[in-house]
């Protein structure tokens, strides 16, 4: 489990970023808690700057637009997705359990 | 509708293809493509692939899924006309294509120096433009870049990476001037010197030099640049020639409503080539962005078909990025004549800020960003707030 900081200080409409074997991007919709890759699938580009929309992050750079349920990408520039990791709220603190891979259903999409 | 061209098979012509099936088009689509290649994306071109990071898979646009597009693709082949009367495309080998809907997609392409060039003096574009470079720039080479725009910078910045000494030469009295104006244009040129790289501003290119390769390049003070490789990065023209006795409404490109129509029923124009009427600025302006390659397909689809469309507000703002010397370069919005600059992050000497171009009447109409995605995002978004 990677800690993420204080559920108070990660706010509807907010992002956090950390470090897991690979940086993770932790988004609130509205009360609801999402963790994806951090790390754009098109080009280098950093999701948790990007912009919420709905259950979707808009890459800050390239307006690739990933859906924080799947990691699926909605359209061009990004061809794949990005891993989705399970978020949990523990005492008002926010948690991370890194996935292993990209969930196998979404990869066969890409 | 039953029958869709769409002349150009590049990122505008792919996505009207994808934007149709999107919204329920299942007629026939037949794409045309002077390129032998199957649509690829061309910002890697003057980085990632020049560099040697990103191969020709990894630009391809297509997917897996665009199988099921069902496009019947001519791919090398060249529109040379178009019969408004009957919406025919005429192709260089004699084919005729008949249908009920034209969309123009044909880009544009590099502008090039009057005279015939020795060897080793390249312009960026395409594929074979980039295969071509990218052999050229090894390390030592002196590399010679004429124009300071978006794309001269970017190969400059890519250039050095590989280990080349690299001059810019530049007409105007700063790099970026055209798209960010002389201050900012200033500011942002600053990457090159921090990288090694010299820039020659007001200066005039008087000739290439070299018999059968070029050696070097006369300005027009007299001065003469050794080079091993020059690169001529001056600008984009449309590819709109072939239209012009077509009674296609042409001007810098072809003329469009906001949604992307021409004036001759059936016919609708996107990305580089249009020159379509802009909410934004409230008037009309050909983009070579991206992002308009993008975005623009799926209105103009709809006009064409006679659905509604309604893209988010952002979208109506123009947006283009440069990546150069590791540093993300962001622009929204346009400038115009009387615009000041007003530092809302950040600090100008450091070359990392957000910077607004505020017009005479005080209202922010643009806004320029280094390294600040996350308020850049938010800035794109207030500018649609004008609209």
């Amino acid at each position: 489990m990677i800690f993420v900081g204080e559920l108070a200080d990660l706010p509807p409409g907010e992002s956090a970023r950390v470090q897991g074997e690979a940086p993770i991007a932790v988004f609130n919709v509205d009360g609801e808690l999402f963790a994806i890759d951090d790390t754009c699938t098109h080009q280098d580009a950093s999701l948790s700057d990007g912009w919420l929309e709905g259950c979707a992050v808009e890459c800050p750079l390239h307006a690739a637009c990933f859906d924080l349920r799947t990691g699926r990408p909605s359209g061009p520039p990004a061809k794949k997705p990005v891993r989705t990791h399970q978020v949990s709220v523990d005492d008002g603190l926010v948690y991370v359990l890194e996935s292993t891979s990209v969930d196998a259903a979404v990869e066969g999409v890409s | 509708m039953r029958d869709i061209t769409i002349v150009g098979a590049s990122l505008a012509g792919l996505t009207t293809a994808r934007s149709l099936r999107e919204q329920g088009f299942d007629g026939r689509i037949v794409v045309i493509g002077d390129e032998e290649h199957a649509p690829y994306d061309r910002p890697p071109l003057s980085k990632e692939f020049l560099a040697g990071t990103s191969s020709e898979d990894d630009i391809g646009l297509t997917e897996p899924d665009d199988s099921g597009l069902g496009v019947e693709w001519r791919l090398g082949r060249t529109a040379e006309a178009l019969d408004t009367g009957e919406r025919a495309v005429l192709l260089d080998d004699g084919e005729r294509i008949t249908t009920d809907g034209v969309v123009l997609a044909t880009g544009a392409r590099a502008r090039t120096l009057p005279d015939s060039v020795p060897e080793g003096v390249h312009t960026l574009r395409t594929l074979d433009d980039a295969r071509a470079l990218r052999k050229e720039l090894v390390p030592g080479a002196r590399l010679i870049v004429i124009g300071a725009g978006f794309i001269g910078a970017e190969i400059a910045s890519t250039a050095v990476g590989l280990g080349c000494e690299v001059d810019i030469v530049e007409a105007a009295a700063a790099p970026l001037q055209r798209a960010l104006g002389t201050d900012m244009g200033s500011v942002c040129g600053r990457l090159h010197a921090r990288n090694g790289v010299r820039m020659h501003l007001r200066a005039g290119l008087a000739e290439l030099i070299g018999e059968f390769r070029v050696t070097a390049v006369r300005l027009e003070d007299g001065r003469e640049l050794p080079a091993d490789v020059v690169v001529v990065g001056i600008g984009a023209q449309p590819n709109v020639e072939w239209l012009a006795d077509s009674g296609i409404p042409l001007h810098n490109g072809v003329l469009t409503d906001e949604r992307g129509l021409t004036e001759v029923p059936g016919v609708a124009a996107v990305g580089d080539c249009a020159n379509s009427h802009r909410a934004y600025t409230a008037e009309s302006m050909r983009l070579e962005h991206w992002t308009n390659a993008l975005q623009q397909p799926a209105a103009a689809v709809a006009a064409l078909l006679g659905r509604e469309h309604a893209a988010p507000a952002h979208h109506a703002v123009p947006y283009f990025w440069s990546d150069q010397y590791g540093h993300q370069i962001q622009f929204a919005g346009h400038r115009t004549a009387d615009c000041t600059i007003q530092v809302e992050e950040g600090d100008l000497d450091s070359g990392d800020f957000l910077a607004l171009y505020v017009d005479g009447a005080g209202a922010p109409v643009g806004v320029l960003g280094i390294d600040r995605p996350r308020a850049f995002g938010r800035w794109r978004r207030r500018l649609a707030g004008r609209l």
